[in-house]
């Protein structure tokens, strides 16, 4: 009996250490990718500083010049669009599945979803080159500048608001659900209509959790390479409006890669690209987490 | 002071500790009908393909307390919720016959379903403050009619606090998320929210079940001094409860109405077998 119970015990130490250097694991994983990326981009510091390389935009590898910032600037130009454009068709497309549709639309929509989750994101991008691109240079870009080729800014915004629109739509919807039938009791019962309960209840009480979606869905946006690739033009110069072309920092690692040995410092760049965008998600997702927090005490 | 009208002296021991409730001012008229608001007529209800409330017929008195017993599962809380029209937003729901109140019928197509709500304030079995302040949750009815005027809401939510003996605990913290009260704290607070938009009933669904002795025993004086102005229908299974403070009892088994009458009646004088062997606490 008692040996029988100290077994117990034993093998229940193990397991938690066990879960405990797999966590840690985990974590160190993620850990070391960032200290390998910032490793192999240490070579290029030695011609120029951490902030001269962030604030020049002069990209001349043959020159040794390597300036960041038009690659920052496309990433969160495009990552910005997208979520503008994608939020609030998600959080509306949500709120009524949640509040106003019956439930076996519901389970159109999702199966729906799910298809459009899962389709690869080249051929959204062959989608965005063979329609948004054209509509943008033809239709609508002449309303606002002399000429754009429509592979640009905004093509990328668009191509990348569609691909995590599907995501977005099934966070809010989980989020949503999860909010108590009292609370829609409650508000409902005092004579509010729906739309006055999803505002002032459900939104209200699922702040927090909108955030958290968004950063999810960000940092998942930050980091889509080829989709955005073929629809925004890939010139490595600062954009200045929305019909100019772009080159965010994933595309740029993925063109390169295979030419870079010609360049001796090429592959640090890429590098210091690849740690950059690390850095980026890591920033974003922490700040995201840290605004959460905050929220959610003074919501409780 | 009155002696406790119930003459089965059993049962109105039942109720020793609560001569408070003596009070009542209505007694002495007895439970005649001098006006019924709210009437059902052969209400049947499906969710589904159950049939899950049966030739409802009822009358409920105006500016009385009455409750709804029944064992569990009999249909209480759903025919509370048809009353508001809450029990709409149920998968599969679907409704026949009529409710007159005021002798508007709320299931006709030119009703407006939030005028309904505005009438009815319901009392959940929780507590569910909305996830604001104890000021916007007393506000938030009026503001969704429309109301603005700063003035104004500020009077309407010292009067509702003070109704319901809150104002003095929470005055010095009306900005506070009404989350941090006490459970029973919560309880009143929702029941302040729903008098707020000026309703003509109470709907209570075991509003007292989740609460701490002391809290219940607030809630039901509550509920004894508003039957003064509104109309309250609650559903218990506090027998004690429904004994203490009803002038009208319904008591309904597995979704028909088997009983309904005077709480004098039903308690003393029960003409079904059934409610009789309810009562004795043979099932529950
Ligand atoms: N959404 C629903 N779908 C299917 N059946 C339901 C639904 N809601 C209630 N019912 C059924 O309707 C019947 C009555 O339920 P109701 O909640 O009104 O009972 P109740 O008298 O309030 O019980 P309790 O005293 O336990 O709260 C039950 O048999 C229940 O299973
Ligand atoms: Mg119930």
């Amino acid at each position: 009996m008692s040996s029988n119970s100290s077994y117990r015990i034993l093998k229940n130490k193990i397991a938690g250490g066990l879960m405990f250097s797999i966590t840690v694991f985990s974590v160190l994983l993620v850990v070391l990718i960032g200290l390998g990326l910032y490793l192999k981009s240490v070579p290029i510091f030695e011609h120029n500083s951490f902030w001269h390389l962030i604030k020049s935009s002069e990209w001349r590898p043959g020159n040794n010049q390597f300036g960041f910032l038009p690659f920052i600037a496309g990433t969160l130009w495009i990552t910005l669009i997208a979520v503008i454009l994608a939020l609030p068709i998600a959080l509306l497309s949500a709120l009524f599945l949640t509040e106003f549709s019956k439930s076996y639309l519901k389970k159109w929509v999702f199966t729906a979803l799910d298809i459009l989750a899962g389709i690869p994101s080249v051929v959204y991008g062959v989608w965005g080159t063979l329609f948004i691109v054209p509509w943008i240079s033809e239709k609508l870009a002449p309303h606002f500048v002399e000429y754009s080729t429509g592979y640009t800014v905004l093509a990328g915004g668009i191509v990348l608001g569609v691909m995590i629109l599907p995501l977005l739509i099934s966070l809010f919807v989980e989020i949503f659900s999860a909010v108590p039938r009292e609370f829609r009791d409650a508000s409902l019962s005092l004579g509010a209509t729906k739309w006055q309960t999803s505002k002032h209840v459900i939104l209200r009480k699922t702040f927090p959790g909108i955030l958290a979606a968004v950063a999810l869905a960000l940092s998942r946006a930050f980091g889509e390479t080829i989709a955005v690739l073929m629809v925004c033009g890939n010139l490595p110069l600062l954009p200045h409006s929305l019909f100019d072309s772009c080159y965010p920092l994933p595309a740029l690692i993925a063109n390169n890669y295979g030419e870079m040995l010609s360049v001796p410092l090429y592959e640090s760049a890429l590098m210091l690209a690849a740690f950059l965008l690390f850095i980026v998600v890591f920033i974003f997702n922490a700040s995201s987490r840290a605004v959460i927090y905050r929220i959610e005490r003074k919501f409780k | 002071m009155k002696s406790y009208p119930y003459q089965n002296p059993s049962r109105a021991t039942w109720a020793e500790d609560y001569s408070f409730l003596n009070n009542d001012i209505n007694n002495d008229e007895g439970l005649a009908f001098n006006k019924s608001y709210l009437k059902v007529k052969d209400l049947n209800l499906y969710i589904h393909k159950a049939h899950i409330l049966k030739n409802v017929n009822l009358e409920i008195p105006d500016k009385k307390v009455t409750c709804i017993i029944g064992p569990s599962g009999c249909g209480k809380s759903t025919l509370l919720k048809t009353f508001n029209r809450l029990i709409d937003d149920t998968e599969g729901i679907k409704y026949e016959g009529s409710i007159l109140v005021d002798d508007t019928d709320i299931f006709d197509k030119k009703t407006e379903i939030t005028d309904i709500r505005k009438k009815m304030g319901l009392l959940s079995q929780r507590p569910c403050p909305l996830p604001m302040s104890i000021y916007d949750n007393i506000a938030f009815g009026c503001k969704m009619h429309g109301e603005r005027n700063r003035k104004k809401l500020n009077q309407i939510v010292e009067e509702q606090l003070k109704a319901v003996g809150l104002w003095e605990e929470v005055k010095n913290r009306l900005h506070a998320p009404a989350s941090k009260l006490s459970i029973g704290q919560q309880q009143r607070l929702c029941l302040a929210r729903g008098l707020a938009v000026e309703p003509e009933f109470i709907l209570a669904d075991e509003a007292t079940s989740a609460l701490d002795p002391i809290s219940s025993k607030h809630i039901e004086e509550l509920f004894v001094k508003l039957k003064q102005d509104y109309t309250i229908i609650l559903v218990t299974h506090t027998l004690r409860q429904a004994l203490r403070i009803a002038d009208h009892v319904i008591f309904m088994y597995l979704g028909e109405v088997i009983e309904a009458g005077s709480a004098d009646e039903i308690f003393n004088n029960p003409k079904q077998e059934l409610t009789r062997k309810y009562l004795e606490g043979a099932f529950s």
